[in-house]
This record gives C-alpha cells, sequence and structure tokens, in this order.
C-alpha cells in the first residue's frame, strides 16, 4: 500500500510518507525519502493488537501495538485498503499452527552441525551437576522418563534420594497438574535446596502420606536443619479460596517440621490488568509529572515487582543465611514460582549473573519446568486470559537488581531486552509450545535455532563493561534494599519507551565504556606488535657500534617527556598507523576530533549484530531504533526542532 | 561575644553516635564554637565526625532515664542520634547545638574563622572577574559595552558593580530604565551565543501597574538587542495569572502595544514557600522506611518535586530552543528576578554553551549567573528540608538548579567535565560551608561584610588538583553541540545521590565508579605507550634507512 503515513506519537505533527509490505512474516513500511529510506519492521508474532480508528479528512487510521511495547501508527489514505490490511494483520498476527510461525521459516544460514552445536549450549545436566548433585542426598529419578507422572515436568527431575518412585507418585497425585515437589537449586555449601511444585489437593482436610513424607524427605536431604519453609507466593485469600475446589495449601499440623509461609504475589490476570495501566500511562501524549507518578502508582506494577523481589529475598535469604530448605509453590507451579525461584537463585548464586548463567537459569526454571510460553505470550491464538507478562516481570527484576549492583552482573541491559523480544518474537524455537514434551514432539531442535546460540555469538555486545569477577558485588548473595526508598525502584523506560528514543538518555556510559574496552583491547594487540617489532629491529642491529646503541638507550629515556623533538615521523607512517587501527588513533593530535571518532566508532559497534543481520533478523530495525543512532547519541542538530517545540510549550 | 560562654559542657565520654547504614559507635563529643565534633576511642578503627554548626538544620532532645538522646537533622538532608549519658550535660549541649546552629550574625559564621590548611595557589575571590567574561565578549561583537553605573550599589542594591548593556543605551537611560524595573533590576546581557549572535537577557518585572505604565528608555533598551526585522521572546516565568496578578501590586509585565516585536510566553515555575514545602515532603517521603510501594510512589508524587523540575527544565529547554533554533533573541524574568529567572537562564546556558559544562565555565556560571546576579543565598538557604520555621524567603531554588543540571548530566553522562559529586559539594556549601563564597544575598552585601579579604573562597579550595581530581567525570569528552534533554516524565529521575545519600549504602555505586575510573585510566596508560612504543619504531627504522644508504 502506497502513500501510507507514519505517525510519530510524540508529536502529530512529525509524519513520514512511505510505503507498507505486508510479507508472510512481517509488516514492512519503507519511507519515501530518496536518501535514507528508513525501513521498520515488525514481525507478525509480536502484534498484540491492532486497532481501527474512525476514518478522518486525511485517511483512515491505523494503531498497531506490539508485545515489544512497539506502537505503530499508520494513516493509510483509502478506507478499502486500510481495511484490507487490517483483516490480514488480524489473521497474519494469529497464527493458530505452530507450523506458521517464524522460526520454522527463519534460517541464519548455519548448517545442521551448527544448529546443534547451538542447541548444545545450555545444558541442563551440566548445570545440575555444577550445582553439586546427584549426590548423596539428592538423585535423577526417572519416573517422569516418558512424561508418564506429570506431562508438564522434564524427563530428568532431581529428587530426594530417601524419595521413592511410591513416594513421588503419590505425591504427585496430591498436587495440582501432578506437579510434585522437585529440586530447583541446590546450594553446595549449605546442603540447603530450593525445591517447587504445584498447590497440594488438601482441600478442608485432605491429607495424603506420601506428600508428607516427600517433603520429610527434602527435609533429610538437609541435614544441618531440622524445618523446612513452605512459601506460598499467592495471597492467603487465594490460597483459601482455592481449598473450596479442593485445592489449597499445606496444614502445618499434618506435616511434621514445616514453616508455612504466605508471600502475596497476585495472579496473572491482576498482572496482566496492571502492565496494561502502566503502558496507559506510557502512551499519554505529554503527561504531567503528576499523571504519571499517579498512573504508575494506581498501575500497581512496581508493586507487583517489589513483591517478586521480596519473595525471591525471603528465599535466598532462608537458604543462604539460616541454611533452611525451601519448598515454594503457588497454584499450578509455574508462573509465581518460577519467578520467586529465579530470582532467589540468581541473589544466591554468582552463576547465573553471567551471561551463560543466566541462559541456564530461564532454561532450567522457565522452559525446563513447563512454563506455559505459548499461554501468557500468545504464540498461538489462544485465550487472551491466559496472557500475562510473568517472565517479563522477572526480567525487570533483574534490572532492579542491576541498577543497584551496577558491577555484579555480567550482562548489560541490552542482553534483558533483547531476551524478551524473542520471547514474543518466535524467531527461535527455545519458547515454543507450553512444555518440554511439546517441543520434543514437534522436534524444536531440529526444526528451529536456539536463540542462546545467537545471543553467544553477539556476546560482546552484551557485555556489561563494568563487571568483573573479582568485585565483592559479583561474588556471594546479593542483599539488595528493600524499602522502595532505600532501594529506589524505578521505571524501566529502557523497556517500557524503548522505541520512544527521544525519552532516553542520550549517551550511554555503557556504550561508551565498551567502546573504551574495545579501544583498550586493540592497544594491547598494537602495544605486542610494536614491542615485537622493536625486539626484532634491536636484534638486528646488536651487531652494530656501541655508540649507536647508547644513542637509542638515550632516546628511550627521554621518550615519555619529550614529545616535539624526537617525534621526526613522517606523515606517511602516520597514515599506516591509521589503517591498522582506525578506531582513533591516539598519537593522531586533536582530542575533540578523536572524541567524535570514538562515538562514532560506538556507534559502529553497538548493535552489530542488528546491522549485519539487517535483511535475515526479524525486528532488526525495530531493535536498531533504540541503540543510540546518529542523532540519538551525538545529541543534537537533527533532534528535530518540531518535537522539542511540541515538548517544551506543551502546557 | 565569646563562645565559651554558649558553652557550657564543651565535652562528654561514652557518647554513642547511630547513623543508618553503620554500627553505633561509642566515643567523645566535643563542641567547639563551630564544630561539633565526635571521635571514637576504638584504637583500630578510630573515626571522627566533624559537623558545622551551621550545617544543623534542627534538633530535638528526649530522655529515657538519665541517657539523654539528640537527634540532629542536617541541612544536607543527613540525620544522626547521639546517646549522651548524663541529664545535665545531654540538657547543655543541646541546648548549646541549639543556639551555635542558629547564630544571626554573618560574621560569626565559621568562614570568618576558618583557616585554610592548604596552599593558596590561586584567589577564587578573582578567579571569575565580569572584566574577563566581557573581553570573552568583545571578542566577538562589539554591540555590548560593561556599565559602572553600579559602582556602588546606589542603581540596584541587588546587581554587581558592573553590568553588560547594549552599547546604544547610556547610563542616564539606564536609571530610567532601573526606575521602571521590579528591584530596580533592569535588563542586563546573561549569555551572548556565539552561533548566530542571539542574546539572553534578564531582569526583573516592568512595573506596569494597573493603569499600563511605560517607559520609553527600556522598550529602547530591549529593542535594541534585535536585529533588524526579528523578533524576540520574553518569557515569563509565571503564569498569565500570576503576572496579572501582579500588577495591582504595581508589577506587570510587557504589553504587546509597546512591545510589538516581542512574543510573551508565560511558564508557571513556582517560588518560595511552595518549593520549601515541596522539599519538606520529599525528604519526608524519603526518610519514610516503612517498606509499601504504593505509599513511597504517591508521597514522591504529592511532593512535587519532579513536577517543579520538569517545569523549570522546560522553561530553560524553551528558551535555549529560542535562541538556537528560532535565532530569537530572549528576555527572561519573572518577578524580582533573583530565582526562577536565574534557574531558566543558567539551565539555557548549560544546554546551549558547552564552556559551561567544564569545571571551570561551570564555576563561573554559578558565579555570574546566581552570585553575582543577586540570588539571596543567605535567605534562601539559611534552612533546608528539617526547619520548622515557616519564613517565607527560605526555598531550595539553587538546589533545583543543580538538580536539574544532575538530570541532564543523567542523560549526556559524556558531555559534562564535572561529576555528580560535583553538584551535591556546591549543594553543601550553598547550605553550610567553611569558605565565604555562599555568604551574604548579593555582591552588595558582600562587599560590606569585606568577604573576599576576611574569608577564603570555595573556588580557591575546589580548582586544586588534589580537590579536582574528585570532581572529574572520567568518561568525559569534550561535546561542542547544543544537547537537547528530554523532559518527559519517564525521562526524569529523583536525585537519588542527594535526597536518598544518606538512606542507602554506597559501596556498590561506588564500586562501579572506581571500575569506570580504572579502565578509562588503563586505556589512557595504554594510549601513552603505545605513542612511546610507535615514536621508537620510527626512530630505529630511520636509523636503519641511514645505515643502509649512508
Amino acid at each position: 500500500v502506497e502513500n501510507v503515513r507514519l505517525l510519530d506519537r510524540l508529536s502529530s505533527r512529525k509524519a513520514v510518507l512511505g510505503t507498507l509490505y505486508l510479507t508472510a512474516t512481517h509488516v514492512i513500511f519503507v519511507e519515501n525519502g530518496s536518501e535514507t529510506r528508513k525501513e521498520t519492521w515488525v514481525l507478525h508474532s509480536q502484534i498484540s493488537s491492532i486497532e481501527k480508528q474512525a476514518t478522518t479528512a486525511t485517511g483512515c487510521p491505523l494503531l498497531i501495538r506490539c508485545k515489544n511495547f512497539q506502537v505503530i501508527q499508520l494513516v493509510i489514505p483509502q478506507e478499502r485498503d486500510c481495511h484490507d490490511v487490517y483483516i490480514s494483520l488480524i489473521r497474519l498476527a494469529r497464527p493458530v499452527k505452530y507450523e506458521e510461525l517464524y522460526c520454522f521459516s527463519f534460517n541464519p544460514k548455519l548448517d545442521k552441525e551448527e544448529r546443534e552445536q547451538g542447541w548444545k549450549l545450555v545444558d541442563l545436566t551440566e548445570e545440575y551437576s555444577r550445582m553439586g548433585v546427584p549426590n548423596n542426598y539428592w538423585q535423577i529419578c526417572d519416573v517422569n522418563r516418558d512424561y508418564g507422572v506429570c506431562d508438564s515436568y522434564p524427563t530428568e527431575v532431581y529428587v530426594p534420594k530417601s524419595a521413592t518412585a511410591h513416594i513421588i507418585v503419590g505425591s504427585s497425585k496430591f498436587r495440582s497438574r501432578r506437579r510434585f515437589p522437585a529440586l530447583s537449586y541446590y546450594c553446595k555449601d549449605n546442603n540447603a535446596s530450593i525445591c517447587r511444585s504445584s498447590q497440594p489437593l488438601s482441600g478442608f482436610s485432605a491429607r495424603c502420606l506420601e506428600d508428607e513424607q516427600m517433603l520429610q524427605a527434602i527435609r533429610k536431604a538437609n541435614p544441618g536443619s531440622d524445618f523446612i519453609y513452605v512459601v506460598d507466593t499467592r495471597p492467603k485469600l487465594n490460597a483459601m479460596a482455592n481449598r473450596a475446589a479442593g485445592k489449597g495449601y499445606e496444614n502445618e499440623d499434618n506435616y511434621s517440621n514445616i514453616k508455612f509461609q504466605f508471600i502475596g504475589i497476585e495472579n496473572i490476570h491482576v498482572m496482566r490488568n496492571s502492565l496494561q495501566k502502566m503502558l496507559e500511562v506510557c502512551e499519554l501524549k505529554s503527561p504531567s509529572m503528576s499523571d504519571f507518578l499517579w498512573g504508575l502508582e494506581n498501575s500497581g506494577w512496581l508493586k507487583h515487582i517489589k513483591a517478586i523481589m521480596d519473595a525471591g529475598i525471603f528465599i535466598a535469604k532462608a537458604v543462604a543465611e539460616e541454611g533452611v530448605s525451601v519448598l515454594v509453590h503457588c497454584s499450578d507451579g509455574w508462573d509465581r514460582t518460577a519467578q520467586v525461584c529465579s530470582v532467589a537463585s540468581l541473589l544466591l548464586d554468582p552463576y547465573y549473573r553471567t551471561m551463560k548463567g543466566f541462559m541456564v537459569l530461564i532454561e532450567k526454571d522457565w522452559v525446563s519446568f513447563g512454563h506455559k510460553f505459548n499461554h501468557r505470550y500468545g504464540n498461538l491464538d489462544g485465550d487472551p486470559k491466559e496472557i500475562s507478562p510473568v517472565i517479563d516481570q522477572f526480567i525487570e527484576c533483574v534490572w532492579q537488581l542491576m541498577e543497584q549492583f551496577p558491577c555484579a552482573f555480567e550482562f548489560n541491559e541490552r542482553f534483558l531486552i533483547h531476551i524478551q523480544h524473542h520471547i514474543y518474537s518466535c524467531q527461535f524455537g527455545n519458547f515454543l509450545c507450553n512444555s518440554q514434551k511439546e517441543r520434543r514432539e514437534l522436534k524444536i531442535q531440529e526444526r528451529t535455532y536456539s536463540l542462546w546460540a545467537q545471543l553467544w555469538k553477539n556476546r560482546a555486545d552484551y557485555l556489561n563493561p563494568l563487571y568483573r569477577s573479582d568485585r565483592s558485588q559479583t561474588q556471594g548473595t546479593l542483599h539488595p534494599q528493600i524499602a522502595p526508598c532505600n532501594f529506589l525502584y524505578k521505571f524501566w523506560s529502557g523497556m517500557y519507551n524503548r522505541f520512544e528514543k527521544g525519552l532516553h538518555p542520550r549517551q550511554s556510559v555503557t556504550d561508551y565504556l565498551m567502546a573504551v574496552k574495545e579501544e583498550t583491547q586493540q592497544l594491547e594487540e598494537e602495544l605486542e606488535v610494536l614491542g615485537e617489532r622493536l625486539a626484532n629491529l634491536q636484534k638486528s642491529q646488536l651487531g652494530d657500534i656501541k655508540v649507536k646503541s647508547k644513542q637509542q638507550d638515550r632516546s628511550k629515556q627521554l621518550g615519555l617527556s619529550t614529545s616535539n623533538n624526537s617525534l621526526a615521523n613522517t606523515p606517511q607512517e602516520y597514515s599506516n598507523d591509521l589503517k591498522s587501527f582506525p578506531s582513533r588513533s591516539p598519537s593522531q593530535g586533536d582530542e575533540e576530533d578523536s572524541a567524535l571518532i570514538l562515538t562514532q566508532d560506538n556507534l559502529k559497534s553497538s548493535d552489530p549484530d542488528l546491522s549485519a543481520n539487517s535483511d535475515q533478523e526479524s525486528g532488526v530495525e525495530d531493535l536498531s531504533c533504540r541503540s543510540p543512532s546518529g542523532g540519538g547519541c551525538l545529541p543534537s542538530e537533527d533532534s528535530g526542532k518540531d518535537s522539542d517545540e511540541a515538548v517544551f510549550l506543551a502546557g | 561575644m565569646e563562645f565559651a560562654e554558649l558553652i557550657k559542657t564543651p565535652r562528654a565520654d561514652n557518647v554513642v553516635l547511630h547513623r543508618p547504614f553503620h554500627a553505633a559507635v561509642e566515643g567523645t563529643l566535643c563542641l567547639t564554637g563551630h564544630h561539633l565534633i565526635f571521635s571514637s576511642r576504638r584504637r583500630d578503627n578510630a573515626e571522627e565526625l566533624w559537623l558545622l554548626h551551621s550545617n544543623i538544620d534542627s534538633s530535638e532532645k528526649r530522655f529515657v532515664g538519665s541517657l539523654g538522646t539528640i537527634v540532629i537533622k542536617c541541612k544536607d538532608l543527613r540525620i544522626i542520634q547521639l546517646d549522651i549519658p548524663g541529664m545535665e550535660e545531654c540538657l547543655n549541649i543541646a541546648s548549646s547545638i541549639e543556639v551555635l546552629s542558629t547564630l544571626d550574625s554573618v560574621t560569626l559564621m565559621y568562614p570568618f574563622f576558618y583557616r585554610p590548611m592548604f596552599e593558596l595557589v590561586e584567589d577564587g575571590w578573582r578567579s571569575f572577574l565580569p572584566d574577563k567574561e566581557f573581553e570573552l565578549l568583545s571578542s566577538v561583537t562589539d554591540e555590548w559595552r560593561l556599565s559602572c553605573i553600579n559602582r556602588d550599589f546606589s542603581v540596584c542594591p541587588s546587581y554587581p558593580p558592573v553590568v553588560i548593556v547594549p552599547k546604544c543605551i547610556n547610563d542616564e537611560e539606564l536609571r530610567k530604565v532601573a526606575l521602571f524595573r521590579h528591584g530596580s533590576r533592569f535588563p542586563v546581557l546573561s549569555y551572548y551565543h556565539r552561533k548566530n549572535g542571539m542574546i539572553m537577557m534578564r531582569s526583573s518585572q516592568p512595573l506596569t501597574g494597573t493603569n499600563g505604565r511605560r517607559c520609553k528608555e527600556d522598550e529602547k533598551l530591549i529593542n535594541a538587542t534585535l536585529r533588524p526585522g526579528k523578533r524576540g521572546y520574553i518569557i515569563d516565568t509565571r503564569s498569565l495569572n500570576v503576572a496579572q496578578q501582579a500588577r495591582a501590586k504595581g508589577g506587570g509585565f510587557e504589553q504587546e502595544v509597546h512591545y510589538p516585536q516581542w512574543r510573551r510566553i508565560h511558564k508557571g515555575i513556582e517560588r518560595f514557600n511552595i518549593l520549601q514545602e515541596s522539599l519538606i515532603k520529599l525528604v519526608e517521603a524519603c526518610n519514610d522506611q516503612s517498606h509499601n510501594m504504593d505509599r513511597w510512589l504517591s508521597k514522591l508524587e504529592a511532593s512535587n518535586w519532579l513536577t517543579h523540575v520538569k517545569e523549570i527544565l522546560t522553561t530553560a529547554c524553551l528558551a535555549a530552543q529560542c535562541i538556537d533554533r528560532e535565532g530569537a533573541s530572549v528576555l527572561v524574568h519573572g518577578t524580582e528576578g533573583t530565582d526562577s529567572t536565574l534557574q531558566v537562564t543558567s539551565l539555557a546556558q548549560i544546554i546551549l554553551d558547552p564552556r559551561c559544562r567544564t569545571i571551570r565555565g561551570f564555576e563561573s556560571l554559578v558565579v555570574r549567573e546566581w552570585l553575582q546576579a543577586g540570588h539571596p543565598f543567605q535567605q534562601r538557604c539559611a534552612q533546608s528540608a528539617y526547619s520548622n520555621s515557616k519564613q517565607k524567603w527560605e526555598a531550595p531554588v539553587f538546589l533545583l538548579f543543580l538538580d536539574c543540571v544532575w538530570q541532564i548530566l543523567r542523560q549526556f553522562p559524556c558531555s559534562f567535565e564535572f561529576n555528580e559529586q560535583f553538584l551535591i559539594m556546591l549543594f553543601e556549601h550553598a547550605y553550610a560551608s567553611q569558605f565565604g563564597t555562599f555568604l551574604g544575598n548579593n555582591e552588595n552585601e558582600r562587599a560590606k561584610l569585606k568577604l573576599p579579604q576576611k574569608t577564603m573562597s570555595l573556588w580557591s579550595w575546589v580548582n586544586r588538583t588534589e580537590e579536582l581530581s574528585r570532581f572529574q567525570n572520567p568518561i568525559y569528552e569534550a561535546n561542542s553541540l547544543v544537547i537537547w534533554p528530554a523532559v518527559a516524565p519517564q525521562s526524569l529521575q529523583l536525585w537519588a545521590g542527594v535526597f536518598l545519600r544518606w538512606n542507602r549504602p554506597s559501596k556498590y555505586l561506588d564500586e562501579a565508579q572506581e571500575e569506570m575510573v580504572k579502565i578509562i585510566n588503563y586505556n589512557k596508560e595504554l594510549q601513552a605507550k603505545v605513542k612511546v612504543l610507535r615514536r621508537h619504531l620510527a626512530e630505529l627504522e630511520a636509523d636503519e634507512r641511514m645505515r643502509e644508504n649512508p
């Protein structure tokens, strides 16, 4: 469709004319401008809603909201075209079969072996053995070998050694969806563990001997402690309501040596509405500070984030400080339980704060334990009431921790944002389906690619330049502040307003430091090369008369202090240097120039994965929007008079 | 008056000091004329706390049996608690603190007694003289002159002795303009934009009153700054409503009929007690240790602090935009022209002028646009967030300005030569200091107090290499462009470095800072090494060539 206008959300006056293309996988908008022809690509799977608004004199407006928080406003001249686009998008955005998803057609030009290698990058067996299991207390149980006991669990589940198959099966029958207690994290140092399950089917009075034995077994697997915590992550009221349906929570009288605790995290419906409300606030046109803060508070979003974090902190404290094992559950044990277990693991174990470790963590607590990615993130057309930003909240918790502990994480904000993007993009097979069983049936590993391999390949872009493994905050347990005024819970504009680049800091410390580090590395290499060349030259001159070498010694001493006299360098040689080290040749004069070069360099290096793959990877254009682009990083001249005016004159 | 008379108990032992995020320490408390000194006796970890009495915003005492407790709340927002055994000692100390922290006379303040322990390299009182500033200006334009009309502060008591005015306006005309402006603050040059020759002036409100008085000289003066055929903008920092109300009190605003070449824009920047109350509410919210998220956000919202930040920044951006984008001259004023006006003119310069983003440039800006421009520091900064007095003239105007600078710094972290610590240091010294820089309400008062002769300038201390290194931004790269900050609510944050400073452990953030410095220093070190090696190699190769072809 031609002559479509793409509106800028911040200023209605700024609109660009271009052509809209619909392909099998993307919506593409190409600007008409002869030189730039900027393209905006949106994956169909990212579209969360399409809204056709009342036709106006200028055309028919179409509003596309994306799951990665991009909002696109188009005006299509002809009503009929608009309707056609609308109908097509509605169909395209809601695929009914997995085979329609992008990952089945996406091909990053890797051969079969590379693909298999990619899938092997994250290996959970290796992860459990890193934690120190199996050992004297824990073993792999094979009761779920063919998903016979619980179809949403993985085949390999770690349970206490003293829990026999009889106990496990018995316990599973007493738990919602048969999700029996299984190991999530094991702390080598003190044998304390985090286990997870679903709610017990206790109703008002039912009990199950095997389930009680199961909890006993978990306690016994930690000989240093005489009780375990059972943490129900739901609000007490919700849990009590479940009793009427024959579900509920553990009765402390029936289970020996447990301490029962409610931690009120709201359910997926509350969270969905909360996000909705917060996004409405983000979408306000030139809101006042009060509108914004009031809307943020009213959405309750940060309150929910804090609740999840508090639960994680409670568990991490029980494990690390008290040495007590914890069993965590909610209703089904695949949403709040996943959030809480992974936050606790992240706080406890520095490994999960590395790039590789974080991938492992998501694979362990989310993917393998049957977090329902398909339902929660609406990959296939389904019940809208199943959709909820569960993992988004976990990702935000990580970001909040990164703000508080800037040196503790190996990865940066961009890593989190790209993971969030791909959870919805369906470009990689990792997050397809609702369980391991379904993924195996679909033969995901043979037919699609792994996101982890892609991220790992481009890991240089996701590094936190401030991370050093020897920092105190890098090691051991993190102890975050919990009062909202101490630990300033912040609104994450990098995520929720990530396509409004005008709202973000125009210069990024992370990108700057990454560029400096890259340059440092080049300097190190050059130093080595120069050293070698120097040594060779000196060797060849060794036979020379002593006088000469004396002269050299002198010039060596002078090296640092004088700079003009001995600089009899020819310009020729400078340009050679420039060729081999294009990024800011330090010997090349003018400070200001080099500053500019550095920033530009930094632009190039900031998102190479995106620019390099722009033809094959989806969402490329939209992602690159958030990286500092020309106007963004070098502030200024082109930041647009109109938009400035609109902003400053408003109100 | 002897301070000794006010100190009945100069020393108390076995005092316990409590601070957030520190273990309680036992030690000795000493009171001197200007300081409260606490030193712990522990040999392994001797610790001393020196607190200026003038830094104390409020103090409370209470007793449990004979154990007295004094809670001291400081102007830098810190709260400490001292447990003092002995009722009499505690009472004496409390009353001494009360009196010493609220001394009326300026000449009893610490700057008049302070003897610096460092070698004076440069006299800060002479670092930023108006003549130097004018020299710079006259190298690019000859349309302005330095007027000494206010030499003895007789024309405008709150202006400095010399001001920059359009060349075509003589001193006689200036006198007439002064009569037409509130507090005699006639329009003077604030900033010259080299890029396009546009200028920014500041003044106070015109005294039009209800019957629409006019002043030909005033019109002539401000029209003299316009290029032929060009229009200018008058930015009134008050809302139209407030400006109209001011007419009843003899004030007012420029009428279109008399200033046809100027477009007037009203913005509502708050002043005085509204700002003070906002600060009090904000700090109260920050000190609330309850763990409830809803309360925190609603208290933050109710304080309106960020609303003020947003409004001030927006107005400054507007002024900068008029100058840089519209190519228009700008006149900024509110009522007196000593508060919101200065916030706007100084922030606009930070946006427009890369020089103001350097350490010296920023110091010069503070001197020009705040100290010399007559912001009444002594009145505004007499009390901070814990004050109980309801005096009308206390207001965190300067702190809001620093907060806005911090917001821009956060958005352009590589464009400033100084770091957040520099801004926090200025905040501290504006409220309590051993230096005389922020004493007095204007140059007139400073001259009468003979501050340059009797006290040390803050700049003399700051601008020494030892101190400067603490305030330098490791990732600074000079940026010659105009920087446009974002002013949407999503883009503004609470300045944790000031408001949560004492309520959070800073260890992890400090480590990040250290790491950053390390990365940059290592890079610089390598650059130097490479440079040396390259030169060597070049020399050796030259030798080689010489040997080969003698």
